[in-house]
């Protein structure tokens, strides 16, 4: 059963559309996340849902109810915010309880001790209960935010890039957390990031948006094996997809009407320069540390690819290419189906 | 260009020492990088390189000049803090030619140089362009184009790209290493993103605790890390640490875990039996259904290209960056293979690494 859908909904704040026409349901237990750059529309998505803004045309729907005018505090939500936002007075129990001592909820004081401590040691904290909030480190503070919104059992939670103000490391520990402890409990979440390793790694399903239009819906296996237009097959993957004109593979290589063809580091083969295949040469090898990045001239264009380290490449080599499953977009950058249109949207 | 050297620089405030005697030397127009979580005392290390902050101890050399009591004004060095502070009220060419006018530079002096400058960062052509307008990676440029038209004998460089999303920031990081090598420039730049430092530097010098724990290439830095705490602060996802107690011999090349023997590179140590930790980066772990290493998948990342796979041993978990056709299934029993010449073994106590043939060739740094 869908727990949240959206219906048309459009969102204009003057002469911006900020959502435009959008309809996603999200099934119970799901994890979805929305990635786009800043501006595509996803905040405002969440607020809609949230009840934070109205929208313009369509409908809200939570558990299979309308709620496109109702208060935020009727919808059964609950929201996480970018910036960590805890009482500094309180301590981390009196933070997470704060919730559920609302004169709404009126909740037994045994019962949110109870609920206080599960939710603790979900996250890891238990120990932390009697520190002030003031005293623990970014990380902390992030779960506590977090553990504030999970102390309640809401139809759908609301996550705008809980992660982002986090350093690296602490953003791909609580990365594996978050999607643990949405697995343990079966809960239905709507996420927003620009972070593609976000998406990928925690989504049941992802869905890539740009200029407040849902391009594309699919699992991260989907999104990115069977992109459906140029632009969401270069949201994902590092290094970033390779879009080059059709024009330099050679016509009778490339179906008709193929404007640009997307190459993954993965389709690409680097070769020594006597083997068959468009020559390249070798601009700079980049060293990342697990990967190192070859910057390839193919005539006048630049390609990235993966170098393999047994492979010695050094500036100015001329090497061979042999490409695998490309990718083909026509003139507006949608995907032009050959083998078998697999995975169309 | 200039050459920077600290030597034995600390710096105390009040009771706590932010530095604990630092000392490097960045060359002649290299791209350095110190790279570390907060508190590490990166910010206070670069904060004395300008002259913002007077060392409780030691020297700091720019050319050889000792220029340790010198205010910044007196150093020719340009601090760059958050790149977006322009002055909304001024166009491209007053932003830029700002620090040119406060040092009452003859105004063809100014344009000509401003000129120059918005050639070189390729926005010549928004000069009478108000700010207010740009795009964000021209405002950035034009930021960037204030704090080099002075033609400064350093850059010092406080996070500038912290602000910015993931994407934008990996375009930045191409502009800014490509700025560096047109001008010829000396530059040090404070990040804790190791993705940023990978990309550009030259060196890294990786601090922790106020002390600096490791000076190298990045190829070094991520091949041969000299302590467990850079192993761990470097790579996404970190090294993996594998628990082993024994005792080690010089030219041991095998060490035991949970009874399966793993070749590694030669010993040139010994030691009386204690707690060590095998390291070794996910990309160096495949699955080998005869191997006597076994553990049991707990999850698998997929990233598109590749996938990251945990497995939990008897001995730690450890993480192996696989191609994503390979399947996989949660909860199976595996097989591990280690890359023999790519392992580096510590100390768990001191988090040190031992000295071996794949440390043999990385002394440099």
């Amino acid at each position: 059963m869908a727990e949240v859908a959206l219906v048309e909904v459009s969102k204009s704040f003057g002469p911006v559309e900020a959502v435009r026409g959008l309809s996603l349901s999200i099934a119970d237990g799901e994890f979805v996340v929305l990635l786009g750059p800043t501006g595509a529309g996803k905040t405002t998505t969440l607020r809609l849902i949230a009840g934070l803004e109205r929208p313009d045309r369509g409908n809200v729907v939570i558990q299979g109810r309308v709620v496109t005018d109702e208060v935020p505090a009727e919808r059964d939500v609950a929201f996480v915010f970018q910036q960590y936002s805890l009482y500094p007075h309180l301590t981390v129990y009196d933070n997470l309880a704060f919730p559920l001592r609302s004169p709404a909820r009126r909740m037994n004081e045994e019962v949110v001790r109870r609920r206080v401590h599960q939710v603790a040691e979900l996250l890891h904290i238990e120990q932390k209960l009697g520190n002030r909030a003031t005293a623990l480190s970014g990380g902390e503070m992030q779960r506590v935010a977090i553990g504030r919104a999970l102390v309640r059992e809401p139809a759908v939670y609301l996550m705008d890039e809980p992660l982002s103000s986090l350093d690296a490391k602490l953003r791909a520990e609580l990365r594996l957390e978050l999607k643990r402890i949405q697995r343990e409990l079966g809960t239905t979440i709507l996420y927003v990031t620009h972070d593609q390793t976000e998406a990928m790694t925690m989504a049941d399903r992802i869905g890539v948006m740009n200029e407040g239009v849902l391009i594309q819906l699919g699992t991260p296996r989907e999104i990115y094996e069977q992109p459906n237009s140029a632009y969401v097959a270069s949201r994902l993957g590092t290094p970033t997809i390779n879009l080059i004109p059709a024009t330099l593979l050679g016509g009778d290589t490339v179906p008709p009407h193929v404007q640009t063809v997307g190459l993954r580091t993965e389709h690409i083969r680097i070769s020594p320069a006597d083997r068959p295949g468009p020559l390249a040469q070798v601009h700079w090898v980049e060293h990342l540390g697990d990967q190192n990045h070859v910057h390839l001239k193919l005539a006048t264009h630049s390609l990235v690819t993966l170098a393999d380290p047994v492979q010695q490449l050094k500036a100015g080599d001329q090497v061979s290419l042999q490409f695998a499953e490309p990718l083909y977009f026509d003139q507006a950058g949608n995907r032009v189906g050959t083998d078998g249109l697999r995975g169309h949207a | 260009m200039a050459e920077i050297k600290l030597e034995n620089v600390a710096k105390t405030f009040g009771t706590f020492t932010a530095v604990k005697g630092v000392n490097f030397t960045i060359d002649h127009g290299s791209f350095f990088v110190i790279l570390g979580p907060s508190g590490c005392g990166k910010t206070t290390t670069l904060r004395m390189t300008a002259g913002l902050e007077l060392p409780t101890s030691g020297r700091i050399l720019l050319d050889g000049e000792d220029v340790t009591a010198l205010p910044a004004s007196a150093r020719d060095i340009a601090f760059v803090f958050q790149l977006f502070a322009l002055y909304p009220h001024m166009n491209v060419r007053q932003n830029i030619g700002f620090p040119l006018r406060c040092q009452n530079f003859p105004r063809a002096e100014i344009r000509q140089s401003v000129e120059e400058t918005a050639r070189l960062l390729r926005i010549d052509h928004l000069l009478d362009r108000r700010v207010g307008g740009l795009s964000g990676g021209d405002r950035q440029r034009v930021a960037l184009g204030r704090a080099i038209v002075r033609r400064p004998k350093a850059f010092l460089m406080d996070e500038p790209l912290g602000a910015l999303d993931s994407e934008f920031r990996r375009l930045m990081c191409g502009e800014l290493r490509e700025l560096h090598d047109r001008i010829d420039a000396t530059t040090v730049y404070i990040t804790h993103d190791q993705l940023e430092a990978m990309a550009m530097a030259d060196r890294i010098a990786i601090m922790n605790q106020g002390r600096v724990e490791q000076i190298g290439t990045p190829q070094e830095i991520y091949d041969r890390p000299g302590t467990m705490f850079v192993a761990d602060f470097i790579g996404a996802p970190p090294m993996s640490f594998i628990d082993i107690q024994t005792s080690l011999r010089r030219g041991d090349r095998r060490i035991e875990i949970d009874g399966a023997s793993v070749e590694m590179p030669e010993l040139f140590e010994d030691r009386a039996e204690g707690k060590f930790a095998l390291g070794v980066r996910p990309e160096n772990v495949s699955f080998a259904d005869a191997s006597p290493l076994r553990g049991r998948v707990i999850g698998a990342e997929y990233l598109g290209t590749t996938q990251i796979v945990t497995v939990v041993t008897a001995s730690g978990r450890v993480k192996a960056r696989l191609p994503s056709s390979e399947a996989v299934r949660v909860g199976e029993t595996v097989g591990l293979a280690l890359r023999p010449d790519r392992l580096s073994l510590f100390d768990a106590t001191s988090g040190q690494a031992l000295h071996s043939s794949l440390y043999e060739g990385g002394s440099r740094g």
